[in-house]
């Protein structure tokens, strides 16, 4: 089982505890009703999916029930830090920008 | 056929008992219980209301006269009252603002005690509850086999399980079937 730690219960925790909830530092735009078509989808379906250093978004769904976000390795499914919401993105080497 | 005016209320596990050599599973007393949230700034005028302070380390708890409060997230806190009095009035009054909703009969609460006991939540629970880990005083939101519970270790040897009522029944089967296989 994978331990993933919580930033805000400040320790590794099993990962039935956790729920995975998409990629991180999408930035909802202000101006949605007058997007064309293409700009819309862009920000609501397409994603990145890039093969190794993702950016995501986790809930500790389980325990303090609190969103952060996580950067995790596709291909080891390593974690490679968390941080809490709201946080600066951290610049990892090797990671898609 | 008689008819009764009075209504009826049966615990949810009332009678249930599991007792092994190690360990034992038997349902908690009634308690009042409230489930609250605080942002920070309100944190002070909530706790003197309470009447002790509120807890601020993640998977802690405090206690004062039959009282207390688990922390389960950075503004969030389940409070459990066994002395019989009720939680709601003295919160009523606090003017900072919080939201405090009564869950006392949402919660069935399960205590597993014994030498066994962490053996017995260890069958389904996947967080380290080692006593060096989850010392006494200890609590957490967590998973109990299919269900979430809240967690909260009142003793070297006794845990308390906190579930919502409708997965009770699963919970104490669960427990009382992890206490057969427990040893120590």
């Amino acid at each position: 089982m994978l331990l993933i730690r919580c930033p805000y219960c400040e320790e590794e925790r099993p990962e039935l505890e956790f729920r995975h909830a998409g990629e991180a530092h999408l930035v909802r735009p202000g101006n949605i009703a007058e997007m064309s078509d293409e700009d819309f989808e862009g920000f609501f379906f397409i994603r990145q999916n890039p093969k190794g250093l993702v950016y995501e978004r986790w809930r500790h769904v389980h325990g303090c029930a609190r969103f952060f976000n996580a950067v995790r390795d596709t291909v080891s499914d390593k974690f490679v830090t968390t941080y809490k919401a709201g946080e600066k993105k951290p610049v990892i080497k090797g990671a898609a920008e | 056929m008689a008819r009764s005016n009075e209504a009826l209320r049966r615990p949810a596990l009332e009678g249930r008992a599991a007792s092994h050599a190690w360990v034992s599973v038997t349902p908690a007393a009634p308690a009042s219980r409230l489930s609250l949230r605080t942002p920070a700034d309100s944190v002070g005028a909530v706790s003197k209301a309470l009447g002790f302070a509120l807890p601020q380390k993640p998977k802690t708890s405090a206690q004062k006269n039959g009282r207390a409060a688990l922390w389960l997230g950075p503004d969030e806190w389940l409070v459990i009252d066994e002395s019989g009095s009720e939680i709601s009035p003295a919160l009523g009054k606090v003017k900072a603002f919080h939201s405090a909703v009564d869950v006392s009969h949402r919660n069935v609460g399960i205590v597993v005690s014994g030498p066994g006991a962490e053996a017995t939540i260890a069958a389904g629970c996947p967080q380290d509850i080692l006593l060096a880990t989850f010392p006494v005083g200890a609590c957490s939101r967590t998973v109990l086999g299919k269900i979430e519970i809240v967690l909260w270790r009142t003793g070297d040897t006794t845990f308390r399980v906190e579930c919502w009522r409708s997965f009770s029944d699963y919970a104490f089967t669960f427990l009382s079937e992890a206490a057969r296989d427990a040893a120590v």
